[in-house]
């Protein structure tokens, strides 16, 4: 139910974006979403994209500090409110999103976000049958 | 045990009159036998019958290592040619090395006051013991190898290198006690784990460990790891070799054999005398050298010296952990700071890696100091996703830091590998003051 993110620690600094873009493209892994939070210092660059596991593997390899975590992905009809919708199902149940971003892909919206109990969020997930979107799909997005 | 408790436990008021004798002695000896020190004590106006008592010892001027560089290599030699038996050198990383001649009598002293050391340490004649410093022109190795001698242990002289054959004697002779850096000693443990010998099959119960700045946490980890109790060992070339303090099993600072060699310490800014208790650069005379005796010797070691009574019997004073150099000191907002204690702050949390960068600045009026740590590859490793685990990091570091320097830091934590490697000394710190 959840798809694997890569989130990389990146230091404030030019030069770090384009290392990690550099060594995705090298071995042809395609963005379909990314979005970078930042703090003075610090950034965390994180990224869906076509193959999550080749990607942590081949960033680790070269020294980047990237990791693999579960975020879920919630497909929505591309009409207005149906993101309030999803999440005030969520907040009804007192789950925290920790962060949230979304993306149009092939006229559907897509919601990713991390939760900090990804076990109700299942449940609510199931008991909604709100459609998402496994990881194995995640090569097909594209 | 004690070795020469008519020494080690003199009472303080007759170690002094002994010192104090042997202080006119050795200021008569070098005005009349070094060039160098008649025309420094000229220039103050000191002549030896000036000096009646150790109090009179802050008429003396002070000697640097630039002294010695500049006098190389042999203008500071008090005794003639033909008296010198050996001769040792310090690596000069910045300009010449130093070089220390020593007398058939400077020899037995040191076999005298290391012998003290040893016994302190637990080992007897019945002991076997490995040198593990390097034997050659460094101090370390020959000058404990004869204080083994002296006390009448068996020494293997294992000096460093080879350390799986190193490994592998210990175990086959039965070695009780060893002498060695912290470093390599827990190359050593490294060496046995590779090779599948674990500290059960070692007779090892006793280690002298000095010759480079050590922690708690790494005298723990020896322990723990060799099986053995880690005592500091505590000296330097140009005023002896290993041999100047050791700890007792009190391990409440190192007993200086300050007989042969007299403490101070002083405020490395002002070079006044501070009284035991405050920390500040620490100054040794020889009391008793002949080949090259110094008066006055800026070690730039800082430290604290102790002369609170020790449970132990010993008499002398004692010397506290060594709290970095007044060479890379800095001053923040009138603070001392050394490196040092930053960086046994970072040595103590398992998240951080050994490379750190201390960056000073000023904002206005006000120093700042920057931490720059790198975090263990595994800090990155599944999971990490959001600023939380970074930020409880840097708030534990700046607390850490700040209970031990007492001035707030700002804490940046770094990637693995993105720091550079120190190279050589004072890498550490980046100092972007301009205030001179």
């Amino acid at each position: 139910m959840t798809i694997n993110q890569i989130s990389i620690f990146i230091e404030n600094k030019s030069g770090t974006l384009v290392k990690v873009l550099k060594l995705l493209k090298e071995e042809g892994i395609q963005l379909i979403a990314s979005t970078i939070a930042d703090t003075a210092e610090y950034g965390i660059c994180r990224i869906i994209c076509s193959e999550p596991q080749k990607a942590y593997d081949t960033l680790r390899e070269h020294g980047v500090a990237a990791s693999l975590c579960e975020v879920f992905a919630l497909e929505l009809d591309d009409v207005p409110g149906r993101a309030a919708d999803a999440i005030e199902l969520f907040a009804s149940k007192g789950i925290s999103i920790a962060y949230l971003y979304s993306f149009l892909l092939n006229g559907k919206g897509c919601l990713v976000f991390r939760t900090d109990n990804n076990s109700l969020a299942r449940q609510v997930i199931q008991e909604n049958e709100l459609k998402f979107i496994p990881e194995k799909d995640l090569s097909k997005l594209l | 045990m004690i070795w020469n408790e008519n020494k080690e436990c003199m009472s303080v008021d007759a170690r002094r009159e002994l010192q104090s004798k042997r202080l006119h002695r050795v200021v008569e000896y070098v005005y009349h036998n070094v060039p160098f020190y008649r025309s420094k004590l000229q220039e103050a106006d000191v002549t030896p019958d000036d000096i009646r008592s150790v109090d009179d010892i802050v008429k003396l001027p002070f000697t640097t290592k630039q002294d010695l560089r500049d006098n190389y290599p042999f203008g500071l030699t008090a005794a003639p040619r033909s008296e010198i038996i050996r001769i040792h050198a310090s690596s000069g990383t910045t300009g010449n090395p130093t070089i220390v001649g020593y007398t058939r009598k400077d020899i037995s002293v040191w076999s005298e006051c290391m012998a003290r050391c040893l016994t302190s340490y637990g080992i007897t004649r019945n002991d076997i013991f490995s040198v593990a410093y390097g034997y050659g022109l460094f101090t370390g190795g020959l000058g404990v190898h004869y204080g083994v001698e002296n006390l009448g242990a068996a020494v293997v002289p294992a000096s460093t290198g080879s350390t799986e054959k190193h490994v592998r004697l210990l175990k086959d002779l039965g070695v009780t006690g060893i002498a060695c850096t912290p470093s390599y000693a827990l190359h050593l443990a490294e060496t046995m784990e590779k090779m599948g010998i674990a500290k059960e099959d070692l007779k090892l119960r006793s280690g002298a460990f000095g010759a480079e700045p050590w922690t708690e946490n790494m005298r723990h980890e020896i322990e723990n790891r060799l099986g053995i109790k880690a005592f500091n060992l505590y000296g330097l070339s140009e005023i002896m070799g290993p041999c100047v303090s050791y700890e007792c099993d009190a391990q409440n600072g190192s007993h200086i054999n300050e007989d042969h060699y007299f403490p101070e310490i002083i405020d490395p800014e002002t070079l006044s005398p501070l009284p035991c208790g405050q920390s500040g650069e620490l100054v040794f005379t020889t009391l008793t050298k002949e080949g090259m005796p110094l008066l006055r010797y800026r070690t730039r070691d800082l430290c604290t010296l102790y002369d609170t009574p020790c449970e132990c019997g010993r008499t002398s004073i004692r010397m506290g952990k060594i709290l970095g150099r007044s060479d890379d000191m800095l001053i923040i907002r009138g603070i001392n700071v050394f490196p040092s204690q930053v960086e046994s702050v970072i040595l103590s949390m398992p998240e951080c890696a050994p490379h750190y960068l201390l960056i000073v600045d000023r904002a206005g009026n006000l120093d700042t100091l920057t931490v720059q740590v790198e975090v263990r590859p595994e800090f990155f490793a599944q999971g990490f996703d959001t600023f939380e685990p970074i930020i409880r990091l840097e708030k534990e570091l700046s607390a850490r830091i700040k209970s031990v320097l007492s001035i707030g830091v700002k804490v940046e934590v770094k990637q693995p590998g993105t720091l550079a490697r120190s190279e050589g000394k004072n890498r550490f710190v980046i100092d972007n003051r301009k205030l001179k």
